[in-house]
């Protein structure tokens, strides 16, 4: 179980264009951190590292448990969700379909899919084909697992940008129940969080883009 | 493990839902193999000639048809992102892909495979020979076909990179296996080719994962 996320001297790259360098940042359970920097500065590729997903140009990136240091592959398969902008979901599946496989995928349970489906308001939906769904219901659809398969990070992209006024309450009350359950967030958005969160800036630098 | 039963149901459930599985490479074969006597002539002697040998050249093309949907739709839409993020390691969530692949496509063409060759004139005695070298040949197609389509992730026309990667792989195979059904129909001995056929298909099972995990680390890298 993830307790702390340790960030140490990261630098990322893109192609030969590099993002950020000697970035360091602790989030440990109970905490939100908010990413926010302007669009390209390398939020989206931070999460993504933080998930195993892009390899680091230099630095570190460490999973703390209560116990001490995490083997870093076996804390990402079970201990992480990544809930990107790209939501995976399949056009001519079902919503449920879908649900189903994503959560039992990361470990969750079809009771838990059915309550987690409930508890994001998706419950009218679940019968239709993810094609027939608008932005703000697929996202909901693709935040749904993080309910259902309860896992202690959350690595998330712009999160609320398509849900309406009422689903960004529901969710901000979901992350403030899953802070207050000791879990980490780590979310870049442009909009503030709907929690307390500490704000880091990525990329803050302009120089970084030009030394490549 | 349970994962491997949840991933290999969602990936059976996408090939039979998605572009028709199954039925579409069925179609294909049918075709193929209805367009070549008007190709080749209808002399029934010359048909039943090439019949073993048309009749299982077809399955390979076959093979190619949705190849490019393994690992480029998950890629495109980010399922990627989720699979790697799994409880299986990318080498075994690689292996079930390929596995439900050929399962709802290799297998079922296998087992149509005698009615063509029939219809075309080969000899009944080499039917049972040919679906096993269908079953084993096309466990080999399936998986070089998962590399190619792992290694053409994210190229613009990858169907068709994916071709020009997989048939020069597709030629041993394709060689063991007409080999033997011919050997077999001309009374020949005929199992050295059906065991290199086998040896073919297990190396290509146990090997291509690895490839394939690499190329798809690398994609979303």
């Amino acid at each position: 179980m993830i307790r702390i996320v340790r960030i140490k001297t990261l630098a990322l790259t893109r192609g030969e264009r590099r993002l950020f360098s000697d970035l360091d940042l602790e989030i440990s359970s109970g905490q939100a951190v908010a990413l926010t920097g302007r669009n390209g500065a390398g939020k989206t590729s931070l999460l993504r590292a933080v998930a195993g997903l892009l390899r680091p140009r230099a630095g570190d990136i460490s999973f703390l448990g209560a116990d001490g240091p995490l083997e870093a592959e076996a804390a990402r398969a079970e201990g992480l969700h990544l809930v990107g902008h790209q939501d995976g979901l399949k056009a001519a599946r079902t919503a449920w379909e879908e649900l189903t496989f994503q959560t039992l995928w990361t470990g969750g349970s079809t009771a838990s899919a059915r309550a987690a489906a409930e508890r994001l308001d998706l419950t009218r939906l679940l019968d239709l084909e993810v094609r027939r769904l608008s932005a703000g219901q697929r996202r909901r659809l693709a935040l749904a697992r993080l309910v259902a398969s309860p896992r202690p990070l959350w690595l998330l992209d712009e999160p609320m940008a398509p849900l309406d006024t009422g689903h960004r309450e529901g969710f901000g009350t979901i992350m403030a129940e899953h802070l207050a359950g000791g879990g980490l967030i780590l979310a870049a958005v442009h909009d503030p969080l709907p929690v307390p969160a500490r704000s880091v800036e990525i990329g803050g630098d302009a120089r970084a883009e030009i030394a490549a | 493990m349970r994962g491997f039963g949840v991933l290999l149901r969602r990936e059976l459930a996408l090939a039979w839902g998605q572009g028709g599985g199954p039925l579409l490479a069925l179609a294909f074969y049918a075709c193929v193999v209805t367009l070549l006597p008007l190709a080749a002539g209808r002399a029934p002697e010359r048909l039943a000639l090439i019949a073993p040998g048309i009749a299982w050249l077809a399955l390979a093309l076959a093979a190619l048809l949705s190849l490019e949907r393994l690992f480029e739709r998950d890629f495109e839409d980010g399922a990627l992102d989720l699979l790697a993020l799994g409880p299986l390691p990318l080498e075994l969530t690689a292996f079930v892909k390929c596995l439900a692949q050929w399962l709802a496509t290799g297998a079922p063409l296998a087992l149509a495979a005698p009615i063509a060759a029939l219809a075309l004139g080969a000899p009944s005695r080499i039917l049972p020979l040919l679906v096993l070298c269908g079953l084993a040949g096309g466990l080999a197609f399936a998986f070089l076909g998962g590399l190619g389509a792992a290694l053409a992730l994210g190229s613009r026309r990858g169907g068709l990179l994916v071709a020009v990667i997989v048939l020069p792989l597709f030629v041993p195979p394709v060689i063991f296996g007409a080999g033997a059904l011919d050997a077999l129909a001309a009374g020949l001995p005929w199992t050295g080719g059906l065991w290199l056929l086998l040896a073919y298909a297990a190396a290509a099972v146990a090997l291509c994962p690895l490839v394939m995990a690499a190329a798809c680390r690398n994609a979303l890298d």
